[in-house]
C-alpha cells in the first residue's frame, strides 16, 4: 500500500535534516566529471574520510554544469554554505580535509568559491561569477546538488509535488492549458509548442497511447540530455508521468543510446524507486491513474534520434525514418498514438505545474519562453553546461559565460545546433539567443550545443569533419542523402588536400539541393547546412584552397582520419555456415 | 580462443532471457548479447529469430544496421578516440594519428595479435573535457600525447 505523499515528504525531510547536521561532501561523477578523473578522486576521498574517522557523508552527484572545474569536490558545512574545490586530484585531498577540519579553507588556489547565502568569509562567491550569475536554473535546478540515486533528496527539493498537484486537482485540459500558458516549446530543436503537441494526443480515444522521451542525443557538442538524466533523473520521470496524465497515455519510454552507463543506470534506478514509492504503476497516489514506464535502449545510430526512426528502434527494428503522414500522434509506436518530447522539455514540466505557466512565461524573450540549457565547448576558457534565459546575445554567452577563447586568439566561428546546424561567423555574436533571432540569422539552436572555434581553424577542415559525421551516420534509406553525403565528403577532402576542381563549389551546391529535396528526414534535408553556412560566412577559405593551393590557417594540412567502414560486414565464418551457403 | 559452441549458445540464451525490461525486441536482445559477449556470433542471430518469431533476415537487418554490432570477438582492450567536432577542434586528429602509429594500424579495427580494438567514436559525451579518449570504456579528458602514451603503455603491459 502506497503511503500518502505527505508521509513521503516527511520521511525525506527527516533524512535530509540528519545529513545536513553534519559535513556533507559531494563529488560530481557525471560524464565530464568521469573524463576529468572524478571516480579516482571519489574513491580516494572515501578512503581518506574513513581512515580519519571523519563524521561526514560522501555522496556521488551529477553535473552542476561547471565542467571546466571538474573534478569538483563540494563540501557543505552544517550552516548550509557549500565550499567548492576545483580540478581536484587525489594528492589534494589530505590538505583539503585538514583545512575543512580546522575551518581554514586551503589550498586557496584550489578553491572555486562558495554557494549559498551565508557564504564563507574571505572566499569568493560562485554566484558572482559570469558562469553563474546569468543562469536561471529550472531544468537543471537540482543537478549537482541532489543525489541522483536517491528519490528522497528529489522529494525534499520539491520533487513530485507537481505530479501530486496535477493528479489531485487538475484535469487533462487544465494541464494542457497550463503548459500552453507557459509558452514552453520543444527543446529537441524543432521548438514546437509542447502544450499544442500534447493536445494532439489528448483528443484521441485509442486505448493505448505512449509518451516517448528522447535522450538519444547523438549530437556531438551537446550533452545536456544525458547530463540531465544522469544528474537529476527524477525530474525526467516526474515530467514524463505528468505528460502521460495530460495526454491520457499509460506507458512511457525513456530512450537512451546503449553504452551510456551513467544515464542508463540513473534512469533505471529512478524508475524503480518511483514504483516503490507508488509514484508509478497502478493508482498513482490514490488518484486512480495508471502509468508504467521503462528505459529503451538503441544501438549506435545518430538518426535514431529522429522521432519516427526512434519509434522504429523502440519496436526493435532498423532506426530508419518513416514517411509522414501519418504523424506520431495518429500512428506512432506499434501504430498507436505517441507523443515524443525531448528530455529537456519534460524536465521543465514539474516546475511549470508546481509554480504555474504564468511564472514560466515571464522568463525569456518574446516567443522564446524560459531558458536554454547550453553546452559550451571548444576553444573557450569555461566550457560547461549552463542554463540561461532566452534573450542574451551569443556574444554574452561566448565572451562572458564561456570567458572567450582559451587560446587567446579571436573567435572565428560558432558551430551550433549539432552537425546539421552548420557554422556561424564571428559577426553572429550580435545575434540574440532565441528561436526567432537564431533562425532569422540562418542558425539553429538545436539542442543547445555551441562549439567555439578561433581564427586558427580553416572552415574547410571543420566542414569536412561535420560532413564526414553526417555521411557516416546517414541511415541509407534515401539515396540523395546516402550518396550525396559521400560525394560531399569526397569533394571536401580533395579541396582540403588542395586538389579541388574548378566546378567543385557549384557541384556541392547542386548536390546539396538534391539532398534537401529528396530526403525523408532532417538528416538529408539539412545535411548540406555545414557547407552552405561555411560558404556563406567563409567562402574565402575555400577559394584560398582552390585558387592558391594552400590552407589559409594550416589546419587542413595534417592527416584526416574518419571512419571508412560505415556498416559492419559479415565474416567468412558467417558464410561458411551450411544453411547460409550459396547453393 | 574459440569458445565451445554449446557454451556460447547457452550464454546467448541466458543474455536474451536475463533482460530486465518489459519490452523485449530484436534490437534489445542483440544489445544484451553484445553486452554479454562483446560481439554477435551466428548462433545469436538464430536464437533471436526463433525467440522473437521473425526470420533470420529480419534479425540480420538490425544487426548489420547499428554500427556498434560486430561479428567477431573484440580485442582484449578497446581504445576509442573521439573525433566529434569539439574534439576535432581541440586536436583529436593528432591523437588518432598517434594511436594508429603506436598500434601499427591505418584505420579502425583490431591489431593482428588481437590485443587491441581501435574505434573512432562520433561523440563520447564529455565535450567540455575535449579531446577525449577512452580505454575499456573509461573516459580520459583533456587528453594529450603524453596521456595517450601512458594509456597505451598500460594496455601493452597488462596484456
Amino acid at each position: 500500500m502506497a503511503e500518502t505523499f505527505e508521509t513521503l515528504q516527511a520521511t525525506a525531510q527527516a533524512r535530509e535534516d540528519t545529513l545536513n547536521s553534519g559535513l556533507r561532501i559531494r563529488v560530481g561523477v557525471a560524464l565530464c566529471g568521469e573524463a576529468a578523473g572524478a571516480f579516482e578522486v571519489l574513491e580516494a576521498l572515501n578512503a581518506e574520510v574513513a581512515s580519519r574517522g571523519l563524521a561526514a557523508s560522501v555522496q556521488e552527484v551529477g553535473c552542476i554544469g561547471l565542467c571546466y572545474a571538474e573534478p569538483l569536490v563540494d563540501i557543505q558545512l552544517p550552516n548550509g554554505s557549500r565550499v567548492f574545490y576545483r580540478n581536484v586530484t587525489t594528492e589534494d585531498l589530505p590538505a583539503i580535509l585538514d583545512a575543512v577540519s580546522s575551518a581554514n579553507f586551503r589550498p586557496t588556489d584550489k578553491i572555486l568559491g562558495t554557494l549559498g547565502d551565508a557564504g564563507v568569509a574571505g572566499l569568493p562567491k560562485i554566484e558572482d561569477t559570469p558562469q553563474w550569475k546569468y543562469q536561471i536554473r529550472i531544468a537543471t535546478r537540482n543537478t549537482g546538488t541532489v543525489d541522483p540515486g536517491e528519490i528522497q533528496e528529489y522529494i525534499v527539493a520539491g520533487g513530485y509535488t507537481g505530479l501530486a498537484k496535477a493528479l489531485a486537482s487538475m484535469t487533462q485540459e487544465e494541464l494542457i492549458e497550463e503548459v500552453k500558458t507557459s509558452g514552453l516549446r520543444g527543446r529537441g530543436g524543432a521548438a514546437f509548442p509542447t502544450g499544442v503537441k500534447w493536445g494532439f494526443l489528448q483528443g484521441s480515444k485509442r486505448p493505448n497511447k505512449y509518451v516517448l522521451v528522447n535522450c538519444e542525443e547523438g549530437d556531438p557538442g551537446a550533452y545536456n540530455d544525458k547530463g540531465l538524466v544522469e544528474s537529476d533523473p527524477h525530474t525526467v520521470v516526474e515530467g514524463t508521468i505528468i505528460a502521460g496524465f495530460a495526454t491520457g497515455s499509460n506507458y512511457g519510454y525513456i530512450f537512451i543510446r546503449h553504452g551510456h552507463v551513467g544515464p542508463i543506470r540513473r534512469a533505471q534506478g529512478a524508475i524503480k524507486q518511483a514504483y516503490e514509492m507508488g509514484l508509478l504503476g497502478q493508482n498513482i497516489l490514490g488518484s486512480g491513474y495508471n502509468f508504467d514506464m521503462e528505459v529503451a535502449l538503441t544501438g549506435d545510430s545518430y538518426v535514431a534520434g529522429e522521432e519516427t526512426a526512434l519509434m522504429e528502434a523502440i519496436e526493435g527494428k532498423r532506426s530508419m525514418p518513416r514517411a509522414r503522414p501519418p504523424f506520431p500522434a495518429q500512428s506512432g509506436v506499434w501504430a498507436n498514438p505517441s507523443n515524443i518530447n525531448n528530455v529537456k522539455t519534460v524536465s521543465y514540466v514539474p516546475e511549470i505545474v508546481r509554480r504555474g505557466g504564468e511564472w514560466f512565461s515571464e522568463i525569456g524573450y518574446e516567443r522564446s519562453k524560459g531558458t536554454a540549457v547550453l553546452c559550451l565547448s571548444g576553444d573557450v576558457n569555461y566550457p560547461g553546461m549552463y542554463e540561461v534565459p532566452f534573450g542574451l546575445t551569443l556574444g554574452q554567452v561566448v565572451n562572458e559565460i564561456a570567458g572567450g577563447t582559451a587560446s587567446g586568439k579571436d573567435v572565428k566561428l560558432l558551430q551550433t545546433g549539432g552537425p546539421l546546424g552548420g557554422v556561424l561567423g564571428s559577426d553572429s555574436l550580435e545575434i540574440m539567443l532565441d528561436y526567432e533571432g537564431m533562425s532569422a540569422a540562418g542558425a539553429i539552436l538545436g539542442s543547445g550545443g555551441i562549439i567555439v572555434g578561433a581564427d586558427d581553424i580553416c572552415v574547410v577542415d571543420l566542414a569536412r569533419t561535420l560532413v564526414a559525421f553526417c555521411q557516416f551516420e546517414s541511415c541509407g534509406k534515401c539515396f540523395p542523402c546516402r550518396l550525396g553525403m559521400t560525394h560531399l565528403v569526397e569533394m571536401l577532402e580533395r579541396i582540403a588536400a588542395n586538389n579541388g576542381r574548378p566546378g567543385d563549389l557549384d557541384l556541392m551546391r547542386s548536390t546539396g539541393k538534391t539532398m534537401a529535396m529528396g530526403s525523408l528526414c532532417g538528416h538529408g534535408q539539412l545535411g548540406f547546412n555545414p557547407i552552405s553556412s561555411a560558404l556563406k560566412f567563409f567562402e574565402e577559405d575555400f577559394h584560398v584552397h582552390l585558387e592558391e593551393g594552400r590552407c589559409p590557417t594550416g589546419s587542413c594540412n595534417g592527416a584526416f582520419h574518419r571512419p571508412t567502414r560505415t556498416r559492419p560486414l559479415a565474416t567468412a565464418e558467417w558464410y561458411a555456415k551450411e544453411e547460409y551457403a550459396a547453393p | 580462443m574459440v569458445e565451445a559452441t554449446d557454451t556460447l549458445r547457452a550464454r546467448v540464451v541466458s543474455a536474451i532471457m536475463a533482460q530486465p525490461q518489459r519490452t523485449v525486441t530484436v534490437l534489445s536482445s542483440l544489445l544484451a548479447i553484445e553486452e554479454e559477449l562483446g560481439y554477435i556470433p551466428p548462433q545469436a542471430i538464430d536464437e533471436v529469430a526463433t525467440r522473437e518469431g521473425v526470420t533470420v533476415n529480419d534479425v540480420w537487418a538490425v544487426a548489420s544496421f547499428y554500427t556498434n554490432f560486430r561479428f567477431t570477438p573484440p580485442g582484449n582492450h578497446i581504445v576509442e578516440v573521439c573525433w566529434g567536432p569539439t574534439c576535432h577542434l581541440m586536436g583529436a586528429q593528432s591523437l588518432l594519428e598517434q594511436v594508429q602509429n603506436a598500434l601499427g594500424m591505418d584505420g579502425e579495427g583490431d591489431t593482428p595479435d588481437g590485443n587491441v580494438t581501435l574505434k573512432y567514436n562520433t561523440c563520447l559525451g564529455a565535450c567540455a573535457q575535449a579531446p577525449v579518449v577512452a580505454t575499456d570504456h573509461h573516459l580520459y579528458g583533456r587528453a594529450t600525447s603524453a596521456v595517450v602514451d601512458r594509456l597505451l603503455t598500460k594496455i601493452k603491459d597488462g596484456a
